[in-house]
């Protein structure tokens, strides 16, 4: 069947929405597909995976921060009983990562190691305790290396280079863009807010640890099944690192047990496991412990930040400056989209009329950090919703009416050339503001007492892949039985947000259906079509909108054929509770199974495809690919607070938050995301940290992560969880699925500046940088009665050499989406070329 | 996964058997309970024994015997039991609190008063896996021969952090050990030391049987425990009080205890004399709980910051001391603790 155009493809969507007045599945809170094996223990997770003859694999990690490896000698662990293989970096040369900028991992360790924790070799043996026995029978000679503990180190410390590739030294990244003049923008503010804020890094703790079971299959393929969030990735970096034609492996994506962007690379792990099963010929299974989860990490990049921000007296804004130190850990990841992002979306909410953004990304000797839900935005949403806080304070404004004056229209192109969807923020603030009891509260709370809001956008789904193509984002394939059962395919991923449940639903709406009539095959690279994995809060726009086009297409057969045995005109068709009738005269019309044999045996086998590709975006300069999307997700939060006066500690009773989702596919997974977002902003606005010791140099010198574990590393507990008030705000934007939008990250964005913001309410503190601890709160407090500067946070912004920024005349300044000064670029790009992500 | 390393294994059916067991095994052996502390040990290679011998198939040291005159608990009581049971009030409220806020209802179902009392100390540096021990070259208390908490140190620093024990002694307690030779019965109070390592006074070929009060009549008690969350955590603070108060309120015996801030429980004595012959009055607390707070000397080893954890004993004292005197501190135990209940 041949593609259809994009414009087709709106207007498909369109009538989907104008029949779905009476909608069945779509908006109806249900129980999810997947949820019988969920509470009955059944979902088979990767480590349920069991495989006579499986092998067990362990890793030995360096216990170095930074080192040279002089020499590996693996001869006592082979020559141990149980011992199958043991396999180093020379076995697994080849450089991979998932970004084609930052190939800059192997899966061993060839003679550097970056961070306690990086994998030297792999033992696999018959137990798994032998395995973890062998790993001390080891013997690596390593050359003790300066280790690099933080950016403003690696700012001053060019040697030795963590890794040879790079800005310099041991910056990875610089970005720097600039859209308007804004130090004329500045200029022309009544008042200049300059503040500097420190976001602390976290981890995403999923509670299934990362696992892997690979096998050589019969005719000498692989297939591993693992827990990844983008089989796709893991698909490609397998045949580059194995040296294997893809079409020789099958990567499975087992049901995640929590993702939350920490499996979303892919991992060392999985290449041995791969590699150690093609040469033994047999089952190889690893599943991380916890400590080695924390090493694997890619969470959340901890960001110094400056913003610079000139307002007038009504609170519009004429100017935003914003810099970023952001400390990267030892490997790429996806930190120069990270790096990108932490600039990118400040211009989604409020209107800034002239904007610039620098951001500095450095390598140190720590775990490698990555996307972790909300990518890149938490940090700098924190620094502008807490400096909004401040702005309004400054200009004697209710924080909630300063943001409804200066909110970004709907369809907007920002000055970053960000082309905007439906923009409900609006309704989200006023819904937050009546259900919180808002007016009764800011500043007429009790001392001790208090509330705080804040705003924040998010993507639904990245415009652009990770690397450069011109393929569609996401497929479908549907197969229709003769029993009425309709099959999909599909390669996204299930992580426990639903991704199953809304392809379900989808397919069962436009079809008339059950979800539970739908048999879903999803996240196998060999049995469906792909998809590029669950990231980016992409899975219900993309791979939703490729399941509406695929059961579109098998309506239309199934349609086709009905009309013609009912004499009925196929308009008049309608599809609903397992029946194709004519909807002038319900009692007309076939049974669905019926309605399939019909097209069957008119058409022969049915079988349809749906795809996505996102729409082109306006900005064509150089980093212009991170940041787009369909359209973005909004949401507003009020967070209520009771501070102790004397040890400091903060008590969250409740949380109110409105979420603009265009529309709830099943509202009550919508809610559970939202719940979940406020779950996991609670603890990084209030104990999670990814904290690392360093030992006195006279002794180890040792730079160690202070406590992988997931006691020690704190994360709220259900009885810390507040009361949560949420509120849906649906008005479908014709972009997504029935209208849908995402709600997967969105949500967790406000929490953290709501809970500073509030905290400042109740006692007249400011806490600049999270995790707000009872400690910072109470030295603040100190600091209050003695009357020094009532506030806890960083004190400055390192000297960094930033490089001429890139000049993008904003829309309103005739710009075109290009730079106009890029000399790397002999012309500006056309408007059809992408451009291609970092 | 981690996994358990490879180990004898031995039930007995009595504690004559087992302490046999002990005294035949020596120290390789480790009697095991609930294994809620000791079995993730023993997968972080913290302790290694040769063989572990079951305490679950022992009746006797699953009997209690709670009466006005005295209570006898067996050291296999889990702590949910301890947590549910009504019999557990009034004068042994302390324990009964310090039982319900330990880790989470699962280990409580597991955990037993015997294995709270004689858990292992608790370091920031000791409390990790075999390659992260490995990674800092080991510290004094397992494998190495430096404390990371004060390096220039020769003693272990190591915390302790048993929930029941400050709360039992607050309230007299004894504990019976029986080895092979004999047995004998311990004041809690004389039962830890102040070493990270020889936290304990129990010789290894001994068994803890039970826990032995004496009448608590007129008694009042009340445990509060400092952690981040409101559940999971090992206590960074604790304050154990216990008071007999007379008809008109004046304090006529009294014991505070202040737990995690060293490598035993310490009895705060002064603050504890200060109290008698005295009425719980604000001015009173106030006074008991600045002498009760100049003991806690915490050190960086657990969650928080240390000097804060110092900062607010003094806090936590007075709340436990005005509990006794039968304020409503429901309140500051759901803002602090996500606990309401007093008990």
């Amino acid at each position: 069947m041949p593609e259809r155009k994009e414009s087709t493809k709106v207007s498909q969507v369109a009538d989907s929405r104008s029949q779905g007045e009476d909608l069945r599945v779509i908006g109806v809170p249900r129980r999810r597909v997947d949820g019988r094996a969920k509470v009955t223990g059944q979902t088979r997770f990767a480590d349920d995976i069991f495989l006579p003859r499986t092998a067990h694999c362990k890793l030995l990690r360096s216990p170095h921060p930074h080192a040279r490896i002089r020499k590996i000698d693996t001869s006592r662990a082979l020559a141990h009983p149980g011992v199958y293989l043991v396999l180093t970096g020379k076995d697994l040369p080849m450089q991979y990562g998932i970004l084609p900028v930052s190939q800059d991992e192997q899966a061993l360790c060839v003679n550097h190691v970056r961070h306690v924790g990086d994998p030297v070799a792999a033992v696999i043996a018959r137990e798994e305790l032998t395995a973890f026995e062998a790993l001390d029978l080891i013997d690596v000679d390593y050359e003790i290396l300066t280790t690099i503990s933080d950016p403003e180190q690696a700012l001053a410390t060019p040697e030795p280079r963590i890794h040879e590739y790079g800005e310099e030294g041991n910056i990875h990244k610089f970005v720097a863009l600039e859209f308007g003049n804004v130090e004329q923008g500045v200029a022309e503010a009544d008042e200049i807010f300059e503040d500097t804020f420190f976001y602390q890094g976290s981890t995403h703790l999923p509670i299934e640890q990362h696992a892997s079971v690979a096998i050589k299959d019969p005719d000498g393929k692989l297939t591993i099944w693992s827990s990844t969030q983008t089989p796709h990735y893991l698909h490609r970096a397998l045949a580059k690192v194995l040296e294997m034609p893809p079409a020789h492996i099958r990567v499975i994506a087992t049901p995640n047990g929590g993702g939350f962007g920490g499996k979303s690379d892919p991992f060392n792990h999985e290449i041995v496991v791969a590699k150690a099963a093609l040469l033994l010929d047999r089952p190889v299974k690893i599943c991380l412990t916890r400590e080695e989860v924390f090493y694997c990490h890619r969470g959340r990049h901890p960001v110094l930040m400056k913003f610079r921000t000139g307002v007038k007296k009504d609170g519009t804004i004429t100017g935003m400056h914003l810099r970023t130190l952001i400390d990267g850990g030892a490997y790429g990841s996806y930190g120069v989209a990270s790096t990108y992002y932490a600039g990118a979306l400040q211009t989604t909410t409020y209107h800034i009329p002239r904007y610039r953004y620098e951001g500095c990304r450095t390598f140190t000797n720590k775990p490698p950090c990555g996307p972790k839900r909300g990518h890149g935005t938490p940090q700098p949403r924190f620094g502008q919703e807490v400096q909004l806080d401040k702005i309004a304070e400054k200009l004697k404004m209710d924080p909630a009416d300063l943001r409804l004056r200066i909110l970004e229209s709907p369809n907007a192109v920002t000055a970053n050339f960000l082309r905007l969807g439906t923009v409900n923020l609006t309704e989200c603030i006023r819904r937050v503001v009546r259900v919180s009891d808002w007016k009764n509260k800011f500043r007429k709370l009790p001392e001790g007492h208090g509330v705080g809001i804040a705003c924040s956008a998010y993507l639904t789904g990245a415009g652009l892949p990770i690397y450069w193509n011109k393929m569609p984002h996401s497929g479908v394939q549907l197969k229709f039985d003769r029993g009425g059962g309709v099959s999909i395919f599909c390669g996204a991923t299930e992580i426990g947000q639903g991704s199953d449940d809304v392809l379900a639903s989808i397919v069962a709406e436009v079809l008339g259906i059950d979800p539970f009539d739908v048999r879903l095959f999803t996240g196998d690279t060999d049995l469906g079509p792909v998809d590029l994995g669950s990231y980016s809060s992409r899975v219900t726009l993309m791979a939703g909108n490729a399941a509406l086009q695929a059961a579109e297409r098998g309506k239309a057969l199934l349609a086709e054929a009905v009309a013609l045995k009912c004499e009925v005109p196929k308009e008049r068709l309608r599809f609903a509770d397992k029946r194709v009738f004519d909807s002038a005269a319900p009692d007309k019309g076939v049974s669905f199974p019926e309605a399939v044999c019909l097209a069957e045996a008119r058409f022969g086998t049915i079988g349809t495809v749906g795809s996505y590709t996102p729409p082109e975006s306006p900005a064509r300069y150089k980093g212009g690919g991170v940041g787009p999307s369909p359209t973005y997700s909004y949401t507003a939060a009020v967070v209520e607070v009771q501070v102790h006066p004397v040890t400091g500690w903060v008590h969250v009773p409740k949380v109110c938050i409105a979420h603009d989702i265009g529309r709830a596919l099943n509202p009550t997974l919508a809610r559970g995301q939202v719940e979940g977002s406020v779950y996991m902003g609670l603890g990084e606005a209030l104990m999670e940290e990814q904290e690392f010791r360093r030992l006195p140099q006279r002794l180890s010198h040792a730079l160690v992560h202070k406590f992988p574990s997931l006691l020690e590393y704190k994360s709220p507990t259900s009885l810390d969880m507040p009361e949560v008030v949420t509120e849906l705000v649906e008005d479908p934007d014709p972009r997504g699925p029935f209208g849908a939008k995402e709600v997967g990250q969105g949500p967790l964005l406000p929490i953290m500046p709501a809970v500073a913001n509030a905290v400042y309410d109740a006692v007249g503190v400011r806490i600049d940088e999270v995790p707000i601890t009872p400690e910072k709160v109470m030295k603040a407090l100190a600091d209050k009665k003695a009357g020094r500067e009532p506030r806890f946070g960083p004190d400055h912004f390192p000297h960094i050499n930033w490089p001429e920024a890139l000049r993008v005349p904003p829309p309103w300044e005739g710009g075109d989406g290009n730079a106009v000064n890029d000399v790397h670029r002999e012309k500006p790009r056309a408007v059809k070329e992408k451009v291609l992500a970092p | 996964m981690m996994r358990l390393p490879l180990f004898e294994f031995r039930a007995p059916q009595t504690v004559l058997e087992a302490v046999r067991i002990l005294d035949g095994e020596g120290p390789k052996a480790m009697p095991l309970a609930g294994g809620t502390d000791l079995l993730p040990n023993m997968k972080r290679r913290q302790q290694v024994p040769k063989a572990l011998m079951s305490l679950n198939h022992i009746p006797e040291l699953h009997q209690k015997t709670l009466s006005d005159s005295g209570s006898r608990l067996g050291a296999c009581l889990t702590l949910s039991e301890i947590a549910a049971d009504a019999g557990f009030r009034n004068g042994m409220t302390a324990l009964a609190q310090a039982a319900s806020f330990v880790a989470t209802p699962q280990i409580r179902n597991m955990a037993t008063l015997g294995g709270n009392l004689c858990l292992d100390t608790r370091c920031n540096y000791y409390d990790q896996n075999y390659e992260w021990r490995k990674a800092i070259g080991f510290c004094l208390k397992k494998d190495g021969d430096t404390c990371w908490v004060a390096p220039s140190s020769s003693k272990c620093m190591a915390v302790s952090s048993t929930d029941t024990a400050p709360a039992l002694m607050a309230l007299g307690a004894r504990v019976r050990l029986v080895s092979r030779l004999g047995e004998r019965e311990v004041p809690l109070t004389e039962l830890y030391q102040n070493d990270g390592i020889h936290y304990i006074k129990r010789r290894p070929n001994e068994l803890l049987t039970e826990v032995l009060l004496d009448s608590l009549r007129g008694w009042k008690s009340a445990y509060w425990k400092l952690r981040r969350r409101g559940s999971f955590d090992f206590p960074v603070l604790s304050v154990a009080a216990a008071a007999k108060l007379s008809g008109t309120g004046v304090v006529e015996a009294a014991r505070i205890v202040v737990g995690s801030v060293a490598c035993l429980p310490l009895v705060a004595r002064e603050a504890s004399e200060l109290l008698v012959g005295r009425p719980l009055n604000q001015g009173t607390i106030a006074e008991a709980a600045a002498l009760a707070a100049r003991i806690a000397k915490p050190l960086d080893n657990t969650d928080f910051d240390m000097t804060w954890r110092k900062r607010v004993t003094a806090e936590f004292v007075t709340y436990a001391l005005r509990e006794l005197r039968g304020e409503d501190m429901r309140g500051e135990r759901l803002l602090l603790t996500r606990h309401s209940s007093s008990l």
